[in-house]
């Protein structure tokens, strides 16, 4: 089978890679701190999720070359994703009812 | 007849971006992803079922640590490491996670510097991403230990919540076999690399096939993929 490639990876120079690199430390870092600092309440929450979704995309976007991928790659992979946040969202719903019962009913359980 | 077979490839080619093109592809005769090459979009494939394998890890113990009315463990208290007397807060899982990024970063350049067919600076490359690998293997085997002598057990632990111990030892311990299993498949790569397999086409001794420098780059993705699951269990797992 013949490999076409319209993207060289070769292309891109290697202090991209330090760049990223240097990102993802100070990301890591950033989150760390959150923890160190003892930061709570929806402060906490929100600078967790926000430095965990930078990393996120900055290792699939550039490490795993997904900024350079056919479209139709992208969508196939990213999109289902999104079930895991339905499934996350059913699950929530479903914790809250358990709860609730087991604050209600603490002989049962 | 030639003319018309010319004018569809000079389409595929074109029409690489918006909607227009995915469905164009996704109608189009045989084959889908039109310039991946098929180990590529295996390897995809396959990290988008271990995501949702992931995913189900950690929804369930959000679900568990939702629902449970005894307090859950406090990961800072649990993760701390005492030197010298001072107590640092996830001292070693923040010293875990910038070891698994610098194997990332390492494994992005050898797939770099395999496409730039310098055979000798990728092979390095990757047993360097081996090496700290294993090193955070190493960690996580200390981590274990230290909490399974401070009585954490999947089905109770001194603090709180029993399903602290089952979540911990399920999410952890899957993730770290991800990252042995990706070891050992770097070590072969890189034997490999360095024997120049990928030059002369020589063939594989499991699947007869010849490889070629594109098997960095599918082993790059398996490798950056532990390392953005560590993302998600370092926010969720440790920092929540």
């Amino acid at each position: 089978m013949t490999h076409v490639a319209t993207h060289d990876d070769a292309q891109h120079p290697i202090r991209l890679y330090f760049v990223v690199w240097g990102w993802l430390f100070v990301l890591s870092t950033c989150s760390y701190l959150v923890d160190y600092f003892h930061l709570q309440g929806h402060l906490r929450y929100s600078l967790i999720l926000l430095f965990m979704m930078l990393k996120a995309g900055l290792i699939v976007a550039v490490f795993m070359h997904m900024a350079w991928e056919r479209l139709t790659l992208v969508y196939a992979i990213l999109l289902p994703v999104g079930a895991v946040l339905v499934f996350v969202a059913i699950m929530v719903l479903e914790s809250d009812y358990t709860l609730l019962s087991r604050t209600v009913n603490p002989g049962l359980l | 007849m030639v003319q018309i077979s010319l004018r569809n490839e000079a389409d595929e080619v074109r029409q690489s971006s918006g909607l227009a093109s995915i469905a164009a592809d996704l109608s189009s005769d045989q084959r889908a992803f039109k310039n991946v090459s098929w180990g590529k979009a295996m390897m995809w494939i396959f990290l988008l079922s271990d995501t949702f394998v992931f995913s189900c890890f950690l929804i369930s113990y959000m679900t568990a640590r939702m629902s449970t009315t005894v307090p859950w463990p406090n990961p800072s208290e649990v993760f701390a490491l005492e030197i010298g007397g001072t107590s640092f807060p996830l001292l070693l899982i923040a010293i875990m996670t910038f070891v698994l990024i610098s194997s990332s970063g390492t494994m992005a350049m050898a797939v770099n510097y395999g496409y730039r067919r310098d055979r000798v600076t990728a092979a390095v490359l990757m047993l360097a991403t081996a090496a700290l690998g294993a090193a955070f293997v190493g960690m996580q085997a200390f981590e274990w230990t230290k909490l399974i002598h401070e009585g954490v057990r999947p089905w109770e632990n001194p603090w709180g919540a029993p399903q602290f111990g089952s979540s911990f030892f399920m999410i952890t311990g899957f993730h770290g076999t991800h990252v042995t299993f990706g070891v050992i498949f770097l070590i072969a790569i890189a034997r490999k690399t360095l024997r120049g397999d990928f030059d002369v086409g020589r063939r594989g001794f499991f699947t007869s096939r010849k490889g070629n420098y594109e098997s960095i780059e599918i082993m790059g993705l398996y490798w950056h993929f532990v390392d953005l699951v560590w993302v998600f269990i370092f926010a969720f797992f440790y920092l929540w």
